[in-house]
């Protein structure tokens, strides 16, 4: 696969892969900064922060991992929450499968470690309208991985500095990523209804105790009660 | 805690990552589904979005609460037409970002 990608090798093509990433550098160096931040806080040594982001790579599970830790949750149960926060990369893995056809194991097992919400609403955006080369697409993964894990190299130099997480509203960083990445993909109304049913079942299941779960089982009913609308709108109107 | 077990922490959580974004395009990739599962797959995104977002609006110290100085709740209002009108993932968690800590700066709370 390395030789099949040195030799498809264009300098134009990685260009064109890494200029599609600047959007998601963008956003990761400031939240990948705010998990630094939280990290060093939380007593886990740089060593450690760094390779929680090459190896896990998951903006929102590493800062709830984050949070566990320093309130000192036991391993499994943050493993557990980590397996259930990342079940969506499921489905979303299921979503773009269908380009990427004619892929080896190798490249498709490469792709898949690199698939975030953020790299998956670039592709997921892109693919259906011209699909890129090989090498464009993991020179627009590599890049973004590398602002990750730079931004969190940053927040942790930068932590020792900073004493007041909450001055610099670097807790708001997840919450505004999400809000921003909801607001760039809603384009129809159903989608809205979805949004707002499922954000709502999540608090309630939240509250019912059901923590952990509550992401994955509020996203299975939304998309099916979005399906339902649909269908059910489709039918109303022919 | 210990670091070492930070350390193994980190490798399972890798490995219950890793699974659940590999299984489906390497076992997907070579046939197509039906359109009404796509179509579900398509209400998908936003709904993981919803499902993480809203509970961290809504809920404070453990209980469900929407006063006027829950600050991430009210703030989603400017993020949300920053990001409309921009188009711009940076600018728009920037500037959420910015009106927290401004609110935060200028009440004091």
């Amino acid at each position: 696969m390395l030789r099949d990608i040195v030799s498809s090798f264009n300098k134009d093509r990685c260009l064109a892969g890494v200029v599609r990433a600047f959007p998601i550098v963008l956003g990761y160096v400031p939240v990948g900064f705010a998990y630094g931040v939280l990290a060093q806080k939380a007593g886990i040594s740089t060593l450690n922060t760094i390779l929680m982001s090459l190896l896990v790579y998951a903006g929102a599970s590493q800062l709830i991992a984050v949070g566990l830790i320093a309130t000192h949750s036991p391993p499994h149960s943050i493993i557990l929450t980590t397996l259930v926060v990342n079940l969506r990369h499921l489905i979303m893995s299921s979503a773009i499968a269908p380009f990427l056809k004619r892929w080896r194991k190798l490249e498709l097992g490469t792709f898949a470690y690199q698939l975030t919400d953020e790299t998956f609403a670039i592709h997921s955006t892109q693919f259906p309208e011209e699909m890129p080369s090989k090498a464009e697409i993991f020179a627009t993964n590599v890049t973004a991985q590398t602002a990750w894990v730079a931004g969190g190299w940053l927040g942790v130099a930068a932590g020792q500095l900073i004493t007041d997480v909450r001055a610099l509203a670097l807790d708001y960083a997840l919450p505004a990523m999400f809000t921003v990445l909801l607001a760039l993909q809603l384009k129809t109304y159903v989608q809205g209804i979805v949004v707002l049913l499922t954000g709502l079942l999540s608090v309630v299941l939240l509250r019912a105790g059901i923590d952990q779960w509550n992401v994955i089982v509020a996203t299975l009913l939304g998309a099916t009660f979005g399906i339902i609308i649909e269908q059910w709108t489709k039918k109303s109107s022919s | 805690m210990d670091q070492k077990i930070i350390f193994l922490t980190i490798l399972g959580m890798a490995l219950v990552t890793y699974i659940p974004r590999l299984l489906p395009v390497w076992l997907l990739s070579s046939r197509s589904l039906p359109p009404l599962v796509i179509a579900w797959l398509r209400y998908v995104p936003v709904a993981v979005l919803a499902a993480m977002l809203v509970p961290t609006l809504m809920i404070q110290d453990e209980r469900v609460y929407v006063g006027l100085d829950n600050l991430f709740l009210w703030a989603t209002i400017p993020t949300l037409l920053v990001a409309w009108k921009t188009k711009s993932f940076f600018s728009s968690v920037v500037a959420g970002m910015a009106c927290v800590a401004i609110a935060r700066y200028i009440f004091g709370i």
